[in-house]
């Protein structure tokens, strides 16, 4: 596993502005992403209604989410309760929403943990490279070698199951994994021209790393907090499936699949629907925008998965 | 190639100290109150229970010779006993894994069976139809929970046709065929979660090798296109793929643990389920360091194959 670095031309720091012009450059940008990469524009629309939906879930769930109706039970998909209700009474539409809003906070708050923790690793290990970058890449392969979801597992055993604690133990997973791509991306910034120009002139390392490295590895950062977002949703869908996620009652999509759902489902098979559409589409439309964003962004780490 | 070996089994040094840390480290941040819970689980109540419970995991002494300790037990096999049943861990692991393995061996074969065939398909009919189609199935598979395909299966058939699939384990050597049909479902659902990234790869490499100039040459020659295909693009379009199965599994191993849940097998994934609910942390830590090593040897074994398959390959 060495990551050689590459002389070559880095790519722009910000979404390429190459169409200029008066118009912004994010606009440009997702003009550009809508012409050349029409499945990864939809895909990005798609979480983008699944992250509106989530935002507004307390606005639009036409119900509280806990709220029991045991006059209502297993009640099939009707005009009042559009997807139908659980083994309480409950509307799973409302629950599906507000399964929606800790998919997207567990998504959100672990891949931003894990974008910093990357940052930090990767720069210390690519920019000083050496011993230290010898200690952290020899950690970070013993951290890898683990799966996962047992990481997690073992994790949520000794720390316990709720959302602080996934969102802390999901951000380190990704975080020290993705430090290996900051730190690639790092290595061959490092080498630029202006990089070696900014040391002779004797800047301090904290004002190269921040005005020179940082702004060059973005690329590859945006990427890989895309791809982490999907991938924690999907994990603390499996922990709460397997029961050590965000306990109930809280509706989280995987929690909706397992537990006491489970039994009732054979008489309410809607109620085995929703929360697994929902979890693939919103896993699915943001794994097509992180690899349109891929192509566009950082044309190194094309077809690497 | 031998001075290769030695090397690469060298290498694996600091990783195997860094991943014994790894688990040491978590399993000392158990904190305090745990230990009076699993107590309470496990009906040991005296304070003289928990001298013991406390002196069996080691946490009487100063930290780094309870490492020392720790790993001197590893290496002599002994990874402690369970606190739950009080047997040892290794002889739990040892009913346990073959089953697991068993699982990831037949997933694999079934993600190959569809990957590869799908994979040089979707390459040879590159931007038809039917490539986008492979495609779009196999960014499909990526994202759908193989928790939900899996309670689907459970579901459905039983709602429409009163069936479902069995639930009962039989060993192999028992009853190949009741133990074949009660692990073909959940290994089908782990291949296919496994084909998606498979075929990606297997679509990728083989139009990497198509474009080469030695296909161009068997084809002028006048070779039939098929053995084009089988001779001269498969032989060195599949080489990297065999990289994957190393790559994948620890996604194989993760997957099993769900799949074992849903499915009843009693495999490592189902014993790890159950001794984190008894809090049964000598097991924990077993688990956790035999998967490590278990993920480390496979990924050894395949860079070996590879360097043994390629004859570019020089280390």
């Amino acid at each position: 596993m060495t990551d050689t670095a590459l002389p070559k031309t880095m790519p722009e720091t910000a979404p390429s502005p190459l169409v200029a012009g008066a118009r912004h450059p994010i606009v440009a940008f997702i003009q550009r992403l809508i012409r050349e990469k029409p499945l990864g524009a939809f895909g990005g629309g798609l979480f983008l209604i699944f992250l509106v939906c989530g935002l507004l879930a307390n606005i639009i769930a036409p119900y509280a989410a806990n709220e029991t109706n045991m006059a209502l039970r297993l009640e099939a998909p009707s005009l009042s309760h559009w997807l139908g209700t659980d083994h309480l009474g409950r509307d799973l539409l409302s629950r599906v929403l507000i399964g929606a809003q800790l998919s997207m906070m567990v998504g959100f708050l672990a891949a931003g943990l894990a974008t910093v923790v990357s940052i930090v690793l990767g720069l210390l290990s690519g920019y000083l490279g050496g011993r230290t970058d010898m200690l952290i890449q020899r950690f970070v392969d013993a951290w890898m070698i683990f799966p996962d979801l047992l990481l997690l597992i073992v994790v949520v055993s000794i720390v316990g199951s709720g959302m602080p604690q996934i969102v802390l133990v999901l951000g380190l997973l990704y975080g020290i994994g993705g430090s290996r791509i900051v730190r690639g991306a790092v290595i061959s910034v490092r080498e630029n021209m202006y990089t070696h120009a900014a040391q002779s002139m004797g800047a301090r390392t904290l004002y190269i790393l921040w005005y020179h490295i940082l702004p060059n590895v973005m690329p590859v950062v945006i990427v890989l907090f895309t791809t982490r977002v999907g991938a924690a949703i999907l994990a603390e869908a499996g922990l709460s499936f397997l029961g050590l996620g965000v306990p109930p009652p809280a509706p989280t999509w995987g929690g909706m699949l397992s537990g006491d759902g489970r039994t009732y489902m054979y008489m309410a098979p809607w109620l085995a629907i929703a929360p697994g559409v929902c979890l693939t589409i919103v896993v699915y439309s943001i794994n097509v925008f992180g690899d349109a964003l891929r192509d566009l962004l950082d044309p190194r780490m094309r077809g690497s998965r | 190639m031998q001075a290769f070996i030695i090397r690469r089994v060298l290498a694996l040094i600091p990783t195997l100290i860094f991943a014994s840390l790894i688990v040491f480290v978590s399993m000392r941040l158990i904190p305090g109150d745990v230990i009076d819970q699993m107590m309470a689980q496990n009906d040991v109540a005296t304070s003289a229970d928990r001298a013991r419970v406390e002196a069996s995991l080691g946490l009487d002494q100063p930290m780094y010779i309870q490492y020392f300790r720790w790993v001197g037990g590893i290496l002599r096999g002994d990874l402690g006993n369970s606190l739950w049943q009080n047997t040892p861990v290794t002889r739990q692991l040892a009913e346990t894994l073959p089953i697991t393995f068993e699982l990831g061996l037949l997933a694999l074969i079934v993600a190959l069976t569809v990957a590869i065939p799908i994979g040089i398909y979707s390459a040879m009919r590159q931007d038809t139809a039917g490539d986008y189609i492979a495609r779009s199935f196999s960014l499909l598979m990526l994202a759908i929970p193989s928790f939900w395909l899996g309670t689907l299966v459970m579901v459905f058939p039983s709602v429409w046709w009163r069936w479902s699939p069995p639930l009962e384990y039989t060993p192999f050597f028992e009853n190949p065929i009741a133990n074949l049909s009660h692990m073909i479902v959940p290994a089908i659902l782990l291949g296919l979660a496994l084909s998606a990234v498979t075929m990606r790869m297997t679509r990728t490499m083989m139009l990497e090798v198509l474009r080469q100039d030695y296909i161009r040459t068997a084809r002028a020659k006048g070779l039939a296109e098929n053995l084009v295909i089988a001779r001269h693009a498969l032989r060195n379009g599949l080489i990297p793929v065999v990289t994957l199965i190393g790559l994948q599994a620890p996604l194989l191993i993760g997957g099993a643990v769900i799949l074992e849940q849903i499915f009843v097998v009693p495999g490592m994934g189902l014993l790890l389920l159950e001794a984190v609910f008894a809090r049964d942390y000598p097991v924990i830590s077993g688990i956790f360091l035999v998967t490590g090593v278990a993920i480390l040897l496979i990924n050894l074994l395949v860079d070996l194959t590879y360097g043994f398959l390629d004859p570019k390959v020089r280390y």
